[in-house]
């Protein structure tokens, strides 16, 4: 392997910088000067803040991915050297970071832009931008940073923006709880994380990237106990107690029960933390750490199982949920268990060329389903909505394009990036590929049959809405449309454009790892000749027929027997129920966990809390210390002489301790 | 012998000692009586000096005076920092001097010669220089606690100071005397030469080492030595507790690292299990004894001793990077202590101390940025990251950690705990009660300034402690 060497180039190392500052000082104005510069003061210095941040990640795309650029990584500002331990920023900018850089900011500006329209009434306007450009500068941290501590800080800020988004409307009370889940639930995951990250020092005494890269072959053999008798391979340890942080963040089985919830923030957040960016930071991160995973096979079938159950079974519960974010909320869940799949499958180039045409698409779908509840008043049920197409024809063409890339019709974005995924796990050697293979092909059928659905109950059939909605159904304004119509042309195009660099044609350069017994990409790429003969081939698998079936099903179902669905639904009560209630992971995390928790945190706190730490500990040794402070103080007494004894008794104390022990 | 190298060497403390002869005529015959002149020479001393002392400074040990007198990159750090420490200091003063009316330039020059005296003893190469560094600091601090003559209360802390000072310093000559007697040397150097041959251990040596320990533990304000603490700094007007909370503790912690380290390290064993038993007394005493105190000048006394305790742990670390360590948090802690009477003087006025707990409740209404600025400082006591203080905290227990006293660094924590209840109260009574009354503050710009900057460098260098500590490990690594 090529090492490109690592040095420095000044001019764009000040670029990097304004990359991460820009959104920063964006939202540091808008939030803490939010009153002075006004409504439209907070949504211009943000606006500007991340549209400077996009144009300088496209000037650093096209240096790096185009000029030959060096490959940025160094450190910007060390906080503290101690012994071994550095905690210290950096940025490791390279073409996987580049990309991830583009995508963000890029979906960060039009969302910001989308936000004028969306938030226009709403009070809280200037926080609200403030905590977006917070989010891209997190967000940004994450990806470029060339550490695993700032990887670490990154990852919790991002986290922290997420729940404080959530409960955006904060006297909503499920807002509240919705954020208190996606917080608790991601602790779970964080904790994970940070055993990892803590193995990793424990066994690098280094928590720079290239450093640990560098020595990870030499320690694939080492294995360690952790609970005695039962020694683990190092590299296992460390990538499962990674991927669990991967899997809280990234909502993956069983850790996703956050995702759907979060659906109660605002929609432009649903669009731009909860699809196209933050929950793909798990995905980016193990593309990331692939020098690590494939010194581990264990840990790749574990990601492949998680990833597979997370795809088929999400993808079920989209088809029972009648609010239009839910929908799209569900198919997230799907489509991160495509992306997880992929990683499973050592794909991680074809995990990351999904995350970003998904990133695209799905932050398109977002904004058309909140350009919908925009036009319906805040209704987001789609039982009360259809025959929109007549009222709202940029939203429903915008909505379409965004459909059809979801479900992988041919020639849009998703179908070249889901195809690859599918293909790879079918070529993939692992023991849990054969599962995994037969799951993300039937959630092609399963995505296109909740897609259409979606389409097809909220622009066509039946006008279902009440009258005074339907008197004021119009087309949204301009800031929304706009966001609407840019996001759909890379939905449109960019599948085709990049598969062939991205994943054939060593577009990652070193920054992605692929051992050579699981080159499942190296191999398609030699029967890969070019997008047409690409599509052409996929005419010959199934995933492209299954698609079209779920089209036809939606169809059949929702436009031509609107009755059907709900008979189908009485006949097989049983599973339809099960599906409403989410195989019942809301509920045993609700009771046993959550409740769990509660009562054993009652008993302690009425036994332990109230009686011994408050009672006795707390106020008892408050107390103590108080009323010890004040009779210490009478020693104090104001009289020379007492002052001159005390030192006297000193004096003899510490001779009497140290002479007399000589003697 | 070259009397002109000598001089070179000693040319910081030469300039301070002509100068600040000059300026008391000078003073005498000035007829300003805002004595502008006097403070602003003094302030120019003080720059030169500090200058000179960088100027010369070579990286290499050199003695003078017949090796009495020792000029090495510890000296120098150390000289600059009390230069820019008293620097502060006066800025202070004269603020306060001016807000109630009582200019004496005395203050300024008895300062100086303060200064000089800290100088002495961070240079003191021998028993003796020691002995006469302490006594010009103490002399000049006596005078300059009594200074305020109308003032009852300032004059029983001048009496309580000069009686238990001069007791202390009786001790501190009689423990030198007898290891004189024993070694036959007052040379540091050779004294360590002395202790090191000495094959079986001799109890006149640690007799000696017990009143040489309670010397130090007397200036610095260690348990039991601390009882002139509180009623000196509540009695002295605040500009002359500002100045004796501040830079003499730096001079205090050069005298330990002089007797102790650079002299009797054979000693090490004995000399590290007093400073064990003094630092745990001083931290649980300053901690607790804190808490019931209503005024804030007393409350900030024993907020000094509760440092002492954790700065001692630092030094009886017994290694390089420990004492680098303590130096860090002596720094720090003037940093701060230095800051926190400023913020009392800034909201002092005429005939009102602004002293007392009381006083300070619904700063955030009156003024928000020096409400934010204390806020730094408490939480900068406390050691909240990422503020100074923590690092000046964390460092120390670090050492003590590697040393292997993990007893004591919990013991440590579990104080600083404690103490983190009057300091967080201070910030309770800011933000949270309702002011007695309204009244503006007034102060000067270049108090409010120099105030801001002071409270914002413990934030800002908390950001990058790897700056400061990399000078003090360069000024004790040897």
């Amino acid at each position: 392997m090529q090492h490109t060497g690592y040095i420095m180039t000044d001019n764009m190392g000040t670029i990097y910088l304004w990359i991460v500052l820009a959104p920063l000082i964006g939202s540091i104005i808008a939030g803490l000067f939010g009153k002075t510069v006004g409504r439209s003061g907070a949504h211009w210095v943000t606006i500007i803040g991340v549209g400077i941040s996009c144009i300088l990640s496209l000037i650093a795309y096209k240096h790096i991915m185009f000029d030959g650029g060096e490959i940025y990584n160094a450190t910007v500002y060390t906080w503290l050297v101690s012994g071994e331990l550095r905690l210290e920023a950096g940025f490791l900018v390279d073409k996987l970071s580049v990309t991830m850089m583009v995508v963000v900011t890029f979906v960060s500006w039009m969302i910001h832009i989308y936000t004028i329209g969306y938030m226009h009434d709403d009070p809280g306007y200037q926080r609200f931008f403030s905590y977006m450009s917070l989010f891209t500068f997190s967000m940004l941290m994450l990806v470029m940073s060339n550490n695993f501590l700032q990887l670490f800080f990154g990852w919790e800020a991002v986290g922290l923006v997420s729940y404080l988004l959530i409960g955006f409307w904060y006297k909503r009370e499920s807002a509240i709880f919705a954020s208190l889940k996606a917080f608790l639930v991601n602790r779970v995951g964080d904790f994970g994380f940070l055993l990892g990250v803590a193995a990793v020092f424990m066994c690098f005494n280094t928590l720079d990237y290239s450093e640990v890269f560098r020595q990870a072959p030499g320690l694939a053999e080492t294995t360690v106990t952790i609970f005695n008798g039962h020694e683990w391979s190092l590299m296992t340890v460390i990538c499962i107690c990674l991927f669990i942080g991967a899997m809280g963040k990234s909502a993956q089985f069983p850790l996703h029960v956050w995702l759907p919830d979060s659906m109660e923030g605002p929609t432009p957040i649903s669009a731009l933390i909860h699809a196209a960016t933050m929950v793909t930071a798990g995905i980016f991160m193990v593309a990331r750490m692939s020098p690590l995973y494939e010194l581990s096979e264990t840990a790749l079938n574990f990601v492949l199982i998680i990833g597979a159950i997370t795809a088929f079974f999400m993808g079920l519960l989209g088809l029972v949920q009648n609010d239009i974010k839910r929908v799209v909320a569900y198919s997230t869940l799907s489509q991160l268990g495509y992306m997880t799949v992929a990683l499973g499958a050592s794909a991680y180039a074809a995990a990351i060329f999904h995350l970003v045409t998904h990133a695209f698409f799905k932050a398109l779908l977002f904004l058309a389903a909140g350009s919908v509840i925009i036009a319906m008043h805040h209704e987001q049920d789609m039982r009360k909505m259809g025959g929109l197409y007549k009222y709202m024809p940029i939203t429903w063409f915008t909505c379409l394009i965004g459909a059809l890339a979801l479900i992988g019709f041919p020639g849009f974005s998703g179908f070249f990036s889901k195809d690859a995924i599918i293909e790879a796990v079918h070529a993939s050697t692992l023991p849990a590929a054969g599962v995994a293979y037969y799951a993300v092909l039937t959630g092609v059928f399963i995505t296109a049959l909740y897609s259409f659905r979606l389409f097809f109950m909220t622009f066509h059939g039946k006008e279902r809405m009440d009258r005074h909605t339907w008197e004021h159904l119009h087309e949204t304004p301009a800031v929304v449309t706009v966001p609407l119509v840019v996001l759909a042309i890379p939905s449109l195009m960019i599948g085709a454009w990049f598969i062939g660099p991205m994943l054939f044609e060593g577009y990652f350069g070193d920054a992605i790892v692929v051992a050579s017994q699981h080159g499942v990409l190296a191999g398609m790429g030699q029967n890969y000749h070019g997008v047409v003969s690409f599509t052409l081939h996929a005419f010959q698998q199934p995933p492209v027929y299954l698609a079209f079936a779920g089209i036809v099903v939606a169809w059949f179902l929702y436009i031509k027997f609107p009755a059907l669905p709900e008979k189908f639904a009485n006949i097989f009560k049983p599973v339809h129920q099960f599906l409403l209630w989410k195989y019942g992971l809301d509920d045993l995390n609700q009771f046993v966990f959550a409740g769990g928790t509660r009562n054993i945190g009652r008993l302690l706190w009425q036994i332990g809390d109230v009686k011994i730490i408050d009672g006795v500990l707390v106020d008892g040794s408050a107390l103590a210390v108080r009323w010890f402070s004040g009779v210490v103080r009478q020693v104090q007494t104001g009289y020379l002489y007492h002052y001159a004894f005390s030192m006297i008794i000193g004096l003899l104390l510490l001779l009497a301790i140290f002479v007399h022990k000589l003697i | 012998m070259n009397w002109s190298t000598d001089i070179m060497l000693a040319l910081p403390e030469v300039i301070l000692l002509a100068s600040a002869c000059a300026l008391l005529v000078i003073d005498t015959f000035s007829k300003d009586s805002g004595r502008n002149i006097t403070y602003g020479l003094a302030q120019l001393i003080l720059i030169v000096a500090a200058s000179v002392a960088i100027y010369l400074y070579t990286g290499e040990t050199s003695y003078a005076f017949g090796k009495t007198f020792v000029s090495d990159p510890m000296s120098t750090m150390l000289k600059v920092v009390v230069c820019i420490i008293s620097l502060i200091v006066f800025l202070y003063s004269h603020e306060y001097l001016k807000k109630h009316e009582w200019m004496q330039g005395e203050y300024f020059v008895l300062g100086l010669f303060a200064v000089l005296g800290m100088m002495v003893m961070i240079s003191a190469y021998s028993l003796l220089t020691v002995y006469l560094g302490l006594e010009l600091l103490s002399l000049s601090l006596y005078a300059m606690v009594a200074m305020r003559k109308e003032s009852q209360a300032a004059s029983e802390a001048a009496m309580k100071y000069f009686v238990l000072g001069s007791m202390a310093s009786g001790m501190l000559l009689y423990g030198i005397s007898i290891l004189y007697g024993v070694t036959g040397t007052l040379e540091l150097n050779q004294l360590s030469h002395m202790l090191a041959v000495q094959t079986e251990q001799n109890i006149l040596l640690v007799f000696g080492l017990v009143f040489i320990i309670v010397g130090i533990a007397f200036k610095l304000g260690a348990v039991p030595f601390h009882m002139w603490i509180p009623d000196v700094y509540q009695g002295a007007p605040t500009a002359v507790t500002l100045f004796i909370s501040s830079a003499p503790k730096i001079a205090a912690f050069a005298m330990a690292i002089r007797l102790l380290v650079d002299g009797m390290q054979p000693l090490l064993i004995d000399w590290q299990q007093m400073l064990v038993i003094l630092a745990i007394l001083s931290m649980a005493a300053g901690n607790i004894i804190a808490i019931s105190q209503t005024n804030l000048k007393r409350m900030l006394a024993y907020s000094t001793i509760a440092h002492v305790g954790f700065l001692l742990l630092g030094i009886l670390s017994g290694t390089e990077a420990g004492y680098a360590a303590a130096m860090f948090y002596v720094i720090t802690y003037a940093l701060m202590s230095a800051g926190a009477f400023g913020v009392i003087i800034l909201l002092s006025r005429k005939g009102f101390e602004s002293d007392n707990l009381n006083d300070i409740k619904g700063l955030s209404d009156k003024s928000p940025w020096f409400a934010f600025i204390m806020l730094i400082l408490m939480f900068s006591m406390t050691g909240v990251p990422p503020f100074l203080g923590f690092w000046a905290k964390w460092f120390v227990l670090k050492e003590i950690v590697d040393m292997g006293y993990v007893w004591l660094a919990a013991l440590a924590v579990v104080f600083a705990i404690i103490g983190a209840y009057y300091y967080l109260r201070i910030v309770k009574l800011m933000y949270f009660d309702k002011a007695e009354n309204m009244t503006a503050i007034k102060a000067s710009r270049q108090m409010r300034l120099a105030l801001s900057i002071n409270g914002l460098a413990l934030l800002v260098i908390g950001l990058m402690p790897g700056f400061l500590m990399t000078l003090c490990l360069a000024a004790l690594i040897k």
